[in-house]
Formats: structure tokens, C-alpha cells, sequence
């Protein structure tokens, strides 16, 4: 296996693992904190992405693309909390999946008929080309620049989450939510803003995703998935579980689809290998997330103690 | 929850309802036919396939308390199963039933016996799991369409001179099928089994204090369960003439859920009132609107915030509470 190879699949690797924790780390607060499965949590990503494409194409700028879709995606994050997700909590986990997974026909159809089934987007042409990392290896700079923010923003996350007053509150949550509202903690108002935060995050990972996958109607869907596979694998309502988990499934999907559809190829004879190749490519993850279950039921880094 | 199987007066009405309703039924497509909506005897079909595929779901999320959102994998392979037997010149239905059974309850055995070692919402995310698993499996095999699904040219054989492509006969079948379902829960609920699935449901603790197998006969009900859905796969496939891996997305297996929930969680109609309710829905709306998903997600909502025991539980007369 050429050295290159394994750093450039490597690379890949945690630009998709940095994406994955930026939707999977709302979600995680939200199932952690609320006990609540959102379904609805990909459609966040999916508006975002949308948004983005549509201020992109209007201004012509990506920044500004990516800050309107933040900003609109986490406005309406917490609207949608406040006034639809909130009479949720208290119910049980069919309800939820009932519910969210109406939202997710309502939020679809609703932005097809606002934007239509999809809309383009591409990367802005300063990143266009590749740069030269190290003698041999090209990377295309966006994804790059893809690495730098998701791991800004994990940093800024981090920060947030183990260093504020407020990210204490959301760690009480998740640990014990009835002893934190017992202690005064103002959950509901608190968990507002946070459905926002995350609602922006998704929107980041949707709009700087949108011009290496396609912005279109039903992208959140697989995503969500895999976003859940992250935060089981993590542990329920931990950060830094998600981080790791986000890591974890981006290292092992992408590894799955290239390294060892080449292993299977020096090992098999051809008919099998082009047949099973993929087929352990893409079940390569849930094969990981059943193995970790099986050593930790509660994932890595368990949240409640 | 479910009335004892006595010969008390109150047992006759509900009799002549069921009487009325087997009535009814079987008088549906003929007088469909003559009041000039052919069309829709296919869709009535359709409605019983999911019918049976959300009774059996039913089974193990409402009565056995096992929130399985992979459901519409054992859906699929049954499908499949079916299917590809067909193209390979296999197409007596008696080959296709048992096959289809063997494989959808051995996959189900399976991935029941890994999961069930799971509690509550690891339980949840470990069905879905495995249902991605053979969902991205049926994508991959390229022998049998792959992505782009396969088309099934002929049908199961029934003999007697049945053909399943004449809309009616595959009506007549899916509904004995559908009957045989519903009876069989019927009986199994009331059953001393049946009643043991739903204590270890109540308190799995208590059951198992209590000396009940709790790992083994969750198991073997969710067993059963995926092979009921696989039968129905195998329906849908000699339906729609095509089965694809889109049968085994996750999505489909919310809309099974959603089918059981909308109906009535351990409700012995439940499912077959969900699937009515959906798949009319759907094709009402759609005759008015593209936008038929944006409506049936609000009338969805409605029904979450509105009716918390399902439609069966609107029906539900009070008194018998």
C-alpha cells in the first residue's frame, strides 16, 4: 500500500469525521440532555445546506453563504424547538419517532417547494485546484479548508462545553436532568439554545458538504444514520464521545471504501472481490458500532455516570 | 387489553361486526369493478401487504415491547427472496413460501439474537443498524440489479389456475393471508405465551424473577415477526412486478412504525387501521397535491400531539376500558 495513499485516504478520513461530528454533536446534546430521539435532526442539515446554496447563489460570496445558512438554520432550530419539539419531551420514544418522522416529510416537501429538489452549489474557485502537501500527495485545498473549520469549530465546541457556565449546565443535563432542574437549572430556556447551536452546526456541515456530495431533497436522510451510529458509538449525550465516535466512523467508512476494496483485491479473485467490495465498504460501520456495543453497551464515553 | 375469548353476551356484537366486515372485504373488488374503479383494486392489495408487514411489527413493538426499526429489512429480503427465485425459473409458490420463511426468520434469529442483548434506545439503534447492513447488501448485488433494483417478469406459481397478476386473485390471497395474521395474533395474545411476552414487556425484571425465559421468548417473537414480513416481501414483490433495496431503507421501516403507532400500539387492528389510514392518505392527497408528503406529515403530527393511543384508541369504547 503506497505511503500517499494512506495519507491522503487519511485525510479524507477526518474531513468526513470533522462533518459528521458537527451534525452528530447536536444531536448527541439532544438525546442526551432531552432523552429525545429527533429524527427531524438531518432535515437541519439539509435546510442549511440549502440555505447556503441559495445565498451562495444569490451573492456570489461562500462566507456569506455559509454565515446566512448558520444564522437562518439556527433561527429556525430553535423555533422549531420551542414551538414542536418541546411538548416531545415528556412523551415516550415511539411518540418521538411518530412525530420526527413526520417532520422529515414536512421539512422535505416544504423546502421542495421553496427551493425545488435541489440546487447547485461548488466549492468557491480560489479552492478549487489541489496543493501540494508533501512531495506526491495533491489535496484539493477545499477540503482543506473543509479540516481547519471543523476543527475550529470542535475546538470552539470544546471550549464551550467543558470551560462556560453554560456548557457546565449542559453537561449537568446530560449527566442527571432531573437533579439539574432540581438545582434551579433552567433547562427548557437553556436547551433552546442549544437546539440553535446545533441547528447552526448542522448548517456549516451542510453547506461546506454541499459541493462535495450534491444539495438535494432527502440528503439528510443516510446522513442522520450514520450521525446516530456516531453518538451510540460515542455514548449518548457526550461531546467528546461524539468527537471521538465522528473520528472513528469517518476513519472506518473511508478506509472501508478504498484500502480495503484494495485488499480485497490482492486477496480474492476479481468476480468476488468487485462484488463484495463494496458491500463491506458500507457495512464496514455498523459492523464497528455492533462490535463496540458488544464490548461497551454504552459506548465509549458514557455520559451518565 | 385484549377481551377474555368467552361466550359472554358482549362477544356477539363484535361477531357481526367482524362477520360484516369479512363481508365486505371479500364484495370489495367486485363491486369496485362495477362502480368503474378497477384501478384501485391493486391498491386495496396493496394496502393488505402492508397490512400484514405492520400487524407483524405490531407484534413485536406493541406487544413484545421491542422498538425494532429494521423491521422492513425482513420486508425486503422477503422480497428478494421471492424475486430472485422467480429469475432463476423457480416459480412454484410453495418453494417461494417456504424459502422466503427459512430466510427472513433466519435473518431475523440472527440479528434478534445480537440485538436483544441490547436495552432501550441501544436496542432501537442496533435494529437500524443491521436493517442499513442488508439494505446496502441488496445494493451490492450486482447479479441481481444492485442498486437499480430487479425486475420480477413472472409470478408464483399457486396453481388451480390462480394467476397473482390478475389484481383480484392477488387481493383474495394478501387478504387470507392478512386473516390468517390477524387470527393467529388473536389467538397467540390470549395465549398463556402471549400473555408471558406481555409481562416481560410490563417488567422484564418481575418476568424473569418470575421464571419466564425472557432472552428466548422475545426471541422467538421477534423470529416469528420477521418471517411474517418476509411473507409479506414476498407478496409485494409478485404486486409490483420489481422489488429494490429501497424496500429495506430505513425510512421504511419509520413507515412501518408509523403505520403501528398511527393505528394503535398493541392493538390487534392496529396496524391494518395504520396502513388503511396511510396509504389512503397518501393516495388521496396525491390526487390533489404534489406535495402530498407536506400534508401527511402535518395530519401525522396531529395524531402525535392529538392522540396519544393511536386511532385505535379513538375507536376505543369507553366502557370496555
Amino acid at each position: 500500500m503506497p505511503s500517499v495513499l494512506v495519507l491522503e485516504q487519511a485525510l479524507n478520513g477526518l474531513q468526513f469525521g470533522l462533518m459528521l461530528f458537527l451534525l452528530a454533536a447536536g444531536l448527541t446534546l439532544v438525546f442526551g440532555v432531552m432523552d429525545m430521539i429527533n429524527l427531524a435532526h438531518g432535515s437541519l442539515y439539509m435546510i442549511g445546506a440549502f440555505l447556503g446554496a441559495a445565498i451562495v447563489g444569490a451573492t456570489g460570496s461562500f462566507v456569506l453563504g455559509v454565515a446566512g445558512a448558520v444564522v437562518g438554520t439556527g433561527l429556525f432550530g430553535m423555533v422549531l424547538e420551542s414551538t414542536l419539539l418541546r411538548p416531545l419531551y415528556a412523551r415516550d420514544h415511539l411518540s418521538q419517532v411518530l412525530a420526527t418522522f413526520a417532520l422529515i416529510l414536512i421539512l422535505n416537501d416544504g423546502t421542495r417547494m421553496i427551493f425545488g429538489n435541489d440546487l447547485p452549489l461548488s466549492a468557491p474557485a480560489a479552492l478549487a485546484g489541489p496543493v501540494e502537501l508533501i512531495p506526491g500527495l495533491y489535496y484539493p485545498s477545499y477540503r482543506l479548508v473543509i479540516i481547519g473549520a471543523g476543527l475550529v469549530l470542535a475546538a470552539l465546541l470544546y471550549v464551550l462545553v467543558a470551560k462556560t457556565r453554560m456548557g457546565a449546565l449542559v453537561r449537568a443535563g446530560a449527566a442527571n436532568r432531573e437533579m439539574a432542574m432540581a438545582m434551579g437549572v433552567d433547562i427548557r430556556r437553556l436547551f433552546t439554545v442549544v437546539f440553535g447551536i446545533g441547528a447552526g452546526l448542522c448548517a456549516v456541515a451542510g453547506t461546506l458538504m454541499g459541493p462535495l456530495l450534491a444539495v438535494q431533497v432527502g440528503m439528510g436522510e443516510n446522513i442522520l444514520i450514520l450521525a446516530f451510529v456516531v453518538i451510540v458509538i460515542g455514548g449518548i449525550g457526550s461531546i467528546r464521545g461524539a468527537l471521538v465516535g465522528a473520528l472513528l466512523v469517518g476513519f472506518v467508512d473511508t478506509f472501508g471504501r478504498t484500502v480495503m476494496q484494495q485488499l480485497f483485491r490482492e486477496f480474492f479473485p476479481p468476480q468476488i472481490a468487485s462484488a463484495a467490495g463494496p458491500a463491506v465498504a458500507s457495512v464496514a460501520i455498523y459492523v464497528f458500532m455492533a462490535a463496540v456495543l458488544a464490548i461497551k453497551p454504552q459506548g465509549l464515553f458514557p455520559a451518565r455516570g | 387489553m385484549n377481551p377474555p375469548p368467552s361466550r359472554s353476551p358482549s362477544a356477539w356484537p363484535r361477531r357481526t361486526a367482524l362477520a360484516a366486515l369479512a363481508l365486505a372485504l371479500v364484495a370489495l373488488p367486485p363491486l369496485m369493478e362495477a362502480a368503474g374503479f378497477g384501478y384501485y383494486v391493486s391498491t386495496a392489495g396493496r394496502i393488505l401487504v402492508f397490512a400484514i408487514a405492520a400487524t407483524s411489527l405490531n407484534l413485536v413493538l406493541g406487544y413484545g415491547g421491542m422498538v425494532s426499526f429494521g423491521h422492513a429489512a425482513f420486508f425486503g429480503l422477503g422480497a428478494y427472496v421471492t424475486g430472485v427465485m422467480i429469475t432463476d425459473g423457480i416459480l412454484n409458490a410453495g418453494a417461494h413460501l417456504a424459502v422466503t420463511v427459512a430466510v427472513s426468520a433466519g435473518a431475523a434469529l440472527v440479528i434478534g439474537a445480537i440485538s436483544l442483548r441490547t436495552r432501550g434506545v441501544y436496542f432501537i439503534m442496533i435494529t437500524l443498524a443491521f436493517g442499513q447492513m442488508l439494505y446496502f447488501l441488496a445494493n451490492s448485488i450486482k447479479g441481481y440489479g444492485g442498486d437499480e433494483g430487479l425486475n420480477v417478469r413472472q409470478r408464483s406459481l399457486l396453481g388451480f389456475g390462480l394467476d397473482l397478476k390478475d389484481a383480484p386473485t392477488f387481493y383474495y390471497v394478501a387478504l387470507a393471508v392478512l386473516a390468517l395474521t390477524l387470527w393467529g395474533l388473536h389467538r397467540f395474545v390470549a395465549s398463556d405465551t402471549g400473555r408471558a411476552l406481555v409481562a416481560i414487556r410490563d417488567d422484564d425484571q418481575r418476568a424473569e424473577a418470575l421464571g419466564f425465559p425472557t432472552y428466548a421468548l422475545r426471541l422467538a417473537v421477534f423470529t416469528a415477526a420477521g418471517a411474517i414480513a418476509g411473507v409479506a416481501g414476498a407478496l409485494s414483490a409478485n404486486q409490483q412486478g420489481y422489488v429494490s433495496p429501497a424496500l429495506m431503507h430505513w425510512t421504511q421501516s419509520g413507515t412501518l412504525m408509523v403505520m403501528v403507532i398511527l393505528g394503535g400500539v398493541a392493538t390487534l387492528w392496529g396496524g391494518v387501521l395504520g396502513a388503511v389510514v396511510l396509504i389512503v392518505l397518501r393516495e388521496t392527497l396525491s390526487a390533489y397535491t404534489e406535495h402530498w408528503e407536506f400534508w401527511t406529515g402535518w395530519v401525522l403530527l396531529a395524531v402525535v400531539l392529538f392522540a396519544r393511543r393511536g386511532l385505535a384508541g379513538l375507536l376505543e369504547r369507553p366502557w370496555r376500558r
